[in-house]
């Protein structure tokens, strides 16, 4: 069960490089509010060319954080929950080892010495 | 969804200047988080010292002591009295022998606020999305042990 956590966060490294990108990062907050999209749907409204949007869901589907389906004669675009759950887990583990510390904080704060 | 971001809210049944002691005073914050620093906390100044074991918990103590001596640096940010004090750090920042210094860091603010019954304490660190995705990776990989342990603690503590 240990190896299988770290192994859990080595392999979420990619997901982060990932959404280390702007653009990628609202690619990925548009699909997950608004569910599965055309590219020409994700494209609408913003200043962003189809070419460069379809050049990150390309990055963020080889970090398998979205993933397409054929319908007709476009894709669909749609969000890979387990990835993005794995993005989430290592921010739990941050947050855990802060949650360790604000008790080592609250052991000296709230003893007399 | 943001993977760049903590937050951290607690209740602190100690008064506030306690409480703001025990964060801006870096003796204490060293006492209580596990690290010795060479001076004070100076707003705008950077700060260097080492990981020691914390004095508050053996348990936590005993993990921490591996990394005894390794080098920690801080850029204290703001001191604003008894209300908020921020630095940024290299988060993870324990493999050997790599030097952090040209990376970005995360900026951790501790917010204090008087309420019935002692102090809340808001704890925030952000900027995870800058932090090079190399060093993520690595930072898990090289510290298999140290993680595992902690993961194994962690598990722990969120049973009880």
């Amino acid at each position: 069960m240990r190896q299988r956590s770290i192994d859990q966060f080595v392999a979420a490294a990619p997901v982060f490089a990932a959404l280390g990108d702007e653009t990628r990062l609202r690619i990925v907050a548009r699909l997950c509010m608004a569910g599965p999209q055309s590219i020409v749907k994700l494209t609408d409204g913003g200043e962003v060319t189809r070419q460069a949007v379809t050049k990150h869901l390309i990055a963020l589907e080889e970090a398998g954080l979205v993933r397409s389906v054929r319908a007709g004669r476009e894709r669909i675009w749609e969000i890979e929950q387990r990835r993005l759950d794995d993005a989430k887990r290592y921010l739990d583990l941050i947050s855990a080892r802060w949650d360790e510390a604000i008790e080592r904080l609250r052991a000296h704060v709230e003893t007399d010495d | 969804m943001s993977t760049d971001r903590i937050e951290k809210q607690v209740v602190l049944k100690a008064p506030q200047d306690r409480v703001w002691n025990a964060i801006a005073d870096a003796k204490q914050f060293g006492a209580w988080f596990g690290m010795e620093f060479d001076g004070p906390f100076v707003a705008g100044e950077k700060l260097t010292g080492r990981i020691v074991p914390t004095t508050v918990d053996r348990e936590i103590a005993k993990l921490q002591e591996p990394y005894t001596g390794h080098p920690v640096e801080l850029q204290v940010d703001t001191i604003e009295p008894m209300r908020r004090f921020a630095f940024r750090w290299h988060p993870f920042a324990i493999e050997r022998g790599v030097d952090y210094s040209a990376e970005p860091m995360t900026l951790v603010t501790f917010a204090l606020e008087e309420v019935a019954g002692g102090t809340r304490l808001t704890i925030t660190e952000s900027g995870f999305d800058a932090i090079p995705l190399a060093r993520r990776a690595k930072a898990f990989a090289a510290n298999d042990g140290g993680w595992t342990a902690q993961a194994d603690l962690i598990a722990k503590y969120l049973a009880r």
